[in-house]
């Protein structure tokens, strides 16, 4: 899920849920969010491989 | 008997109450009185007849030539997170009931086996979840030095019972600075143990991985006969005692925003320090700026997962600005926690590099003086900060990473409010991080 994907599922269950006072901290927790996901030390996790598994490895 | 006791440090007064110079009664009921006559609400629950009580033990105990050791005798305070017998926990929040506890955390068990006298428990931001103990059920915790002020927080009543003469010393916790930025407004001593050193059992948990038990004091010397009452495994062998050495100054990230007396009063500190023999060079500590997004994720899902039941049961019982960030916790992805510990990792391992061949890490321990009530954000030139961002900036990744640290008072703003050094030392060698930082006090006391 990206991090726009999670943010609009997020502020629609919080309004759902009465709390509309949250959508700017989850605005904030989105744009930290990308900032861990964009971390130099994190991009394996974020989904940028080195090295691309090889379909010929997944038959 | 006279006043002049009540602002000693534990290290002149113990002496004086193993001669039988100052009784523990007495020395008791003067701290309480000044307590209960405070107008700063650092106390939640004041165990008048309990402490008397103890006191009065300690003074047969004492009289007898029973004397345990320097916290026999000594008034002190526990923030009110810790299970302590007779009083309720509440952790300064409606959510909580009221009964009074029927036994003591590990670590208040200890201290009233070293002979301290529990004088009560002290107010907190609500269940340690905030920087400033303005959100509590028991009202704000004031300043000593200016009510118009916040005294910071977590541990708002320990640091305020402290300074204001109302406790020798206080345990508090800290998740992200809750010991040290309090210390730090407030010009006291305050220390983070490296991380496990100290239980946490018989503590309201706020962020498990993060949470650490640490004192609040007048002194390093203070500090160390505190935690090394508290602490789980014996005492290290003695150590040398250093007048100098190298501090490593990660001036990248943690310089970057600082009002602008707090950086004036850090920067004559340090040259203070290298005036005095110490050798101060720059040291970054690499990936610091990623510190407050690791930080951020950690502490809001374990904190939501800690109130899971709370926000189901009594959400409306939560302070409002405590109540929406364990909300936003709810929030955090999974994928994002583990990110997170990746990070975790990765700051510890610069942390580590940072610290090779440096006797200790020295950084400013809060960004801002003591800061008005109600204070939302900081400006630091063009930038504006949310305060609670601001005033976590510069304590928090030894949280996440578990690197003992303490703030020492520095020296004070144009405005007479109290600035801390924050010195920060290798994992499990607390003591050794203590010696150091008593040296440096001697240079800047």
């Amino acid at each position: 899920m990206t991090v726009d994907e999670w943010l609009s599922a997020a502020e629609t269950d919080a309004r759902r849920r009465g709390l509309e006072d949250l959508t700017p901290l989850l605005r904030a927790l989105a744009k930290a969010t990308a900032a861990l996901r964009a971390a130099e030390w994190n991009q394996r996790a974020a989904g940028v491989h080195e090295d691309p598994p090889s379909r010929a490895g997944s038959r | 008997m006279s006043d002049a006791w009540t602002h000693r440090q534990i290290r002149e007064l113990a002496p004086a109450l193993a001669s039988g110079e100052v009784c523990p009664i007495a020395l008791t009921e003067q701290v309480l009185a000044r307590a209960a006559a405070s107008p700063l609400n650092a106390f939640t629950t004041l165990l008048t007849e309990q402490a008397l009580a103890e006191a009065e033990t300690a003074a047969r105990e004492i009289a007898d030539g029973h004397y345990r050791g320097p916290l026999h005798g000594i008034p002190v305070s526990v923030k009110d997170l810790f299970r302590v017998a007779g009083a309720p926990t509440t952790a300064a929040s409606a959510v909580t009931a009221r009964t009074p506890s029927p036994h003591d955390a590990p670590v208040v068990a200890k201290l009233r086996a070293a002979g301290a006298v529990v004088l009560g428990t002290c107010n907190l931001h609500e269940f340690a979840f905030g920087t400033t103990g303005e959100d509590s059920a028991f009202g704000p915790t004031l300043h000593p030095l200016d009510t118009k002020r916040s005294p910071g927080g977590s541990s708002s009543g320990s640091a305020v019972s402290v300074a204001a003469g109302l406790a020798f010393a206080s345990l508090g916790t800290d998740t992200g600075g809750s010991v040290r930025i309090p210390a730090a407004a407030c010009g006291l001593v305050g220390l983070k143990p490296t991380a496990g050193e100290i239980t946490c059992d018989g503590v309201i948990p706020l962020a498990p991985s993060l949470d650490h038990v640490g004192p609040l004091t007048r002194s390093v010397a203070d500090a160390r006969i505190v935690y090394h009452a508290i602490r789980d495994r014996s005492p290290s062998p003695t150590l040398g005692k250093p007048t100098t050495g190298r501090l490593g100054c990660p001036r990248p990230y943690f310089f970057d925003l600082l009002d602008t007396s707090v950086r004036m009063v850090t920067e004559q500190a340090l040259t203070r320090l290298t005036d005095a023999g110490w050798l101060v060079t720059d040291t970054p500590i690499a990936h610091a700026a990623d510190t407050a997004v690791v930080c951020l994720h950690l502490v809001l899902a374990e904190a939501a997962a800690m109130h899971a039941e709370g926000l189901e049961h009594q959400p409306e019982d939560y302070t409002q600005g405590v109540r929406l960030r364990l909300e936003l916790g709810r929030y955090v992805q999974a994928e994002d926690y583990v990110r997170a510990e990746r990070g975790r990792q990765v700051l510890t391992a610069a942390v580590d590099a940072a610290l090779k061949g440096q006797s200790a890490l020295a950084l400013p321990a809060l960004a801002i003086p003591a800061h008005r009530l109600g204070t939302e954000a900081v400006d630091f030139g063009a930038t504006r900060e949310s305060l609670r961002n601001a005033m976590l900036r510069l304590t928090q990744l030894f949280n996440a990473t578990g690197h003992p640290a303490v703030s020492i008072p520095c020296g004070t703003t144009p405005d007479g409010l109290p600035v801390g050094l924050q010195l920060v030392g290798r994992r499990h060698q607390t003591d050794q991080l203590l010696a150091v930082a008593e040296a440096c006090e001697a240079v800047l006391g």
